[in-house]
């Protein structure tokens, strides 16, 4: 029990729990200690929602850059090409 | 000379064609390593090196996989290799300390309840329209390149990858513990960055 009034009052753990939950399951100890914090602290809340939005923009991220946002410069790709091509006249 | 080389080119395999290279696969590959590593000149010089690198292996491609995904490989190797470089060392342990110290006092040491001046508030701006996005994506960045290099590197393979905790753990040596102390660290400097720039 004593653990538990820790739990409920105590913002780096909650935040702690927060994360773990986005990325594994939590036990349901952990559930439930993350639950009451929550229920009882709205700065963890927004915590929360700012950590989720956060995870949310970089898997978007990921989504549209395959899609090629961002290109090399033409130069670049040309010196580049030269490379390979004398890289492949050697052999 | 010339003519030379045009007879030589039967011999590359035909499951290949890196003088088509470039042209197909360089920004998409830049793009795979921008988003890795957040460098425009390091994810250049990577770019490069996959090419070399290939070329340099080309007999063992066997046309299992696509030429892309395994040119992808080859790129995702030297990305991890170049995290594995930049966290270690005395320079990487100190800049973790710094970051350390700084987070000490977002929470109170005693009841672990967040400090007033680190509090978590709403952002100061929306992220809503695309303009918005692009632009939160920008700062987001910029706090992302302000972590400590392990801490990069462990976010990055967890949240752009979705590597699991058990590879990440073995290719950067960091205990199971630690790795998920790290994850916790990470975005509490994120989002505590993200506060202050995102205005």
């Amino acid at each position: 029990m004593n653990r538990l009034i820790k739990i409920i009052y105590n913002c780096r753990q909650a935040t702690f729990l927060i994360e773990k939950k986005q990325l594994t399951e939590l036990t349901t100890k952990e559930k439930m200690e993350l639950r009451i914090h929550l229920a009882g602290c709205s700065i963890c809340k927004i915590f929360q929602r700012q950590s989720i939005l956060i995870n949310g923009m970089i898997k978007k991220r990921v989504q549209l850059d395959t899609e090629s946002q961002t290109e090399l410069d033409e130069d670049f790709k040309i010196a580049l090409q030269e490379k390979i091509d004398q890289q492949l006249n050697q052999n | 000379m010339q003519n030379n080389k045009q007879a030589e080119m039967p011999d590359l395999p035909e499951l290949t064609n890196p003088r088509q290279w470039v042209c197909n696969y360089a920004d998409y590959l830049y793009c795979y390593a921008i988003i890795r590593i957040n460098d425009q000149e390091q994810a250049r010089d990577l770019v490069q090196e996959t090419f070399l690198a290939a070329l340099e292996s080309l007999s063992h491609f066997e046309g299992k996989s696509t030429e892309k995904t395994w040119l992808t490989a080859i790129l995702r190797n030297k990305i991890i290799d170049l995290y594995r470089k930049k966290s270690s060392g005395l320079y990487s342990q100190n800049e973790i300390l710094e970051e350390e110290h700084e987070q000490q006092d977002f929470f109170d040491e005693q009841d672990g309840h967040w400090n007033n001046a680190y509090r978590p508030q709403e952002f100061a701006a929306a992220v809503e329209n695309p303009l918005q996005h692009k632009e939160f994506e920008r700062v987001l960045q910029g706090c992302m390149n302000k972590l400590p290099n392990l801490w990069y590197a462990v976010f990055s393979m967890k949240h752009v990858d979705e590597e699991s905790t058990e590879i990440i753990c073995s290719t950067l040596k960091v205990t199971p513990a630690n790795f998920w102390v790290i994850i916790h660290r990470a975005k509490l400097s994120l989002r505590a960055c993200l506060q202050k720039y995102w205005i």
